[in-house]
């Protein structure tokens, strides 16, 4: 039997059924139906020993295929490895995924343009401030407000950007040094990152999934004092992104792990259309804040990072020096909003959200003034405010591309619009999603243990892959 | 489902009205306006009556049409590149292009599907095109656009000049095939996969085209506008749970 004629199908049932084997089970099993694999014979394989499911294959050489995943601890996430091996060699590396599919792109044509905020904010659940700017550029764009989004709108959505970065590229560590076994990295990674979510819960209620961007602003202006807050708790964090790099740059059990381990080169990147620390790691500085700014980016001081080793220890080097570098750009945005109010919300009434949130003693909620006005004072207020929250507001016939520098790469977003007062279409397009595709190039021909290391480096978020 | 026109009103009246509508507004021919639905009264409801006294307001969905030149800036500098590339595969421009169209500052060409490998190789291999990285490919479904009812937009990028430009094809729902650009970028392997998945679009060549979202014996492809959201029974070790517009309420 040839590997042409075998063809593996749903994994998903309860039994271990061969296609010649008359068992009772291969009926019972509603998963082992419907398959339609045109050549050879189909094995419905759930786990078990291969010689007793299909008997040694005659003449040719023992063939390991291993499934790692989709519940396995160092996939870094529900990703399924499906990893061929001849002894501890990785020969092929393929990988299953959608395993974390909902359905939020068709969700989103159900939805206002405003809702959908919500719903894109849940797809890379590590960046989701990235998610959200990407999809709310994309709708001002086809909007053509582009230029009417106020400045202080801008600097916090880079400030929450540049936080999100650090606690993005912090679980990349953590979870990164956890699958390698360093897990005082994880410790020390998820407990920093906590620093950040408590900022993102101060500013905008929730630590994750924060629906804060929103189309023509942001949600809610951030006060002085929060500014304050912020500002001190930089200085720990800086300390404490040294302590967690110090654990691991110099450490000859993590360097031995990861140098020269996940090679791709400059050709390998463009032709799998990677970017991201991953590109970045071959010597190209090429960062979207520099080379398509937005949210007034070129205005910011920073550099861009790059290694020259094309390997994972150079990825790692990358996103600790990130880090750092997105500790300068929160800096800056915070001189920007400290002392300097004004709008977070395009002027337009048409667009922009009519409700102002804020705290009472039974939580956050909208503003008694805000009640007071639509309830008690102006019918027409009421009306406007009922027909932008219920019905939306309609965005003009076309389609535009948006894309941002998210933490793992191109995060790009195309939008389509027929004019009504839902997306039409909206694709996301996923840097884990086409990063991942990396993952056979950089595997095949070195061990297990470094397959590991390699999709940590590429640092993929289901969530994202398979939205 | 969007404001689309309803099927109750009868469809061929509806949409005929639409066209004339849209045609009285522009002088470009009938073939050359995309025109992806009608919309029908003021306040996109479809499923009660519509008491405002504007529905009867009939109003074609037109999505921008083809721009003459110039297209401004670096656009027909990539234009006039493109169309020296394919003159030396003896492939006169207006044969592999169907139109243009520069809307928000971006560019999308519309390229016949059976020139498509031709365009993008031009586009990859050019050095004065240089659009040396593929971000993927995005299906999108018209279902009231005859004979051109599902779209593969493809968006490229140049990190060498930092442009950006999108190619569009566009196929009849009857014949959905397009040839794979994985020879080209191999990038959109598992791009073409998803669209395949969601759309059902069949990219020709392309070396394992197999569903990758959605699991392998799924049937339909969700995307489509003709998918509904929700309604699909849970089964789960053979039990099956109703989709939730067919459970029961408790209101």
């Amino acid at each position: 039997m040839t590997t042409e004629n075998i063809t593996f199908t749903s994994t998903s049932g309860g039994t271990s059924t061969s296609a010649t084997d008359e068992d009772a089970t291969a009926t019972d099993d509603p998963y082992a139906m419907g398959a339609d694999a045109g050549t050879g014979t189909v094995y419905t394989v759930s786990g078990g020993d291969w010689d007793t499911i299909s008997g040694a294959p005659e003449g040719e050489k023992e063939r390991i295929v291993v499934n790692m995943g989709p519940q396995h601890p160092s996939t870094h996430g529900v990703l399924r490895l499906i990893l061929e091996l001849e002894g501890e060699s990785v020969t092929e590396a393929r990988c299953g995924i959608g395993y974390l599919h909902t359905g939020i792109e068709k969700n989103l044509e159900y939805r206002t343009w405003v809702q959908g905020v919500t719903f894109v904010t849940r797809m890379d659940y590590l960046a989701p401030f990235f998610n959200e700017t990407a999809y709310c550029l994309g709708v001002e764009k086809l909007l053509g407000v582009t230029d009417e989004i106020p400045q202080r709108a801008s600097d916090i959505r880079v400030l929450m950007m540049e936080l999100n970065r650090i606690s993005s590229h912090l679980v990349a560590l953590a979870t990164g040094g956890m699958e390698l076994g360093a897990l005082t990295a994880m410790t020390f990674g998820f407990r920093e990152r906590e620093l950040v979510l408590d900022i993102f819960e101060m500013v905008t209620g929730l630590r994750m999934n924060s629906a804060y961007v929103r189309p023509g602003g942001v949600a809610q202006d951030i006060t002085d004092d929060q500014v304050r807050r912020i500002r001190e708790t930089l200085p720990l964090l800086r300390k404490r992104l040294g302590d967690t790099a110090a654990l691991l740059i110099d450490n000859a059990i993590w360097m031995g792990r990861t140098v020269n381990v996940g090679y791709l080169n400059l050709a390998g990147c463009m032709a799998l259309g990677i970017t991201g620390p991953v590109l970045r790691s071959t010597g190209l500085p090429h960062d979207l804040r520099k080379a398509q700014p937005y949210c007034g980016y070129e205005t910011y001081d920073f550099d861009v990072i790059t290694r020259d080793t094309a390997d994972c220890y150079g990825r790692f080097l990358i996103r600790i020096d990130e880090m750092h570098e997105s500790m300068k750009i929160v800096e800056q945005a915070l001189d920007r909003l400290e002392g300097n109010p004004g709008p977070v919300m395009i002027g337009d009434p048409k667009i922009a959200w009519p409700a102002k949130l804020s705290i009472g003693s039974d939580g956050q909620g909208n503003s008694p003034e805000h009640i007071e006005h639509i309830m008690n004072e102006s019918m027409e207020a009421l009306i406007h405010h009922f027909k932008l929250v219920t019905e939306g507001f309609r965005v003009p016939v076309g389609q535009v591309y948006s894309a941002v520098e998210s933490p793992r790469g191109e995060l790009g977003v195309h939008i389509v619009s027929d004019g009504g007062t839902r997306p039409y279409r909206v694709h996301y397009r996923e840097p884990s999603f086409t990063n991942l595709q990396a993952t056979s190039v950089m595997c095949e021909g070195s061990m297990v243990s470094d397959v590991v290391a390699a999709v940590a480096s590429i640092d993929p978020v289901m969530g994202g892959v398979d939205r | 489902m969007t404001d689309q026109a309803p099927d109750a009103a009868p469809p061929v009246s509806t949409a005929e009205a639409g066209v004339e509508v849209a045609l009285g507004r522009t002088t470009a021919p009938q073939g050359e306006l995309s025109i992806i639905g009608v919309r029908e009264g003021a306040f996109g409801n479809s499923d009660s009556g519509d008491t405002s006294g504007f529905g009867g307001l009939v109003e074609p969905i037109v999505m921008p049409g083809p721009t003459p030149r110039p297209y401004g800036g670096w656009f027909d500098e990539v234009t006039d590149e493109l169309e020296l590339a394919l003159q030396d595969a003896n492939l006169p421009i207006a044969t592999a292009i169907e139109k243009v169209v520069v809307d928000r500052g971006e560019i999308t060409f519309f390229v016949r599907r059976e020139h498509l490998l031709s365009v993008a190789t031009a586009m990859r291999d050019e050095p004065a095109l240089r659009f040396e990285i593929c971000m993927g490919v995005s299906g999108v479904h018209y279902p009231h656009e005859a004979d051109r009812e599902l779209h593969a937009v493809y968006h490229l990028q140049s990190i060498t000049h930092n442009r950006r430009i999108r190619l569009e094809v566009a196929v009849p729902d009857g014949d959905a095939r397009i040839p794979s650009l994985v020879s080209v970028y191999p990038t959109n392997d598992w791009h073409e996969r998803e669209t395949y998945d969601f759309f059902g679009i069949v990219f020709e060549g392309h070396p394992h085209l197999t569903r990758i979202l959605m699991p392998d014996d799924w049937p339909g492809h969700p995307q489509r506008k003709d998918y509904p959201l929700g309604g699909i029974p849970v089964e789960y070790k053979g039990a099956e749970t109703p989709p939730p517009d067919l459970r029961r309420e408790y209101s």
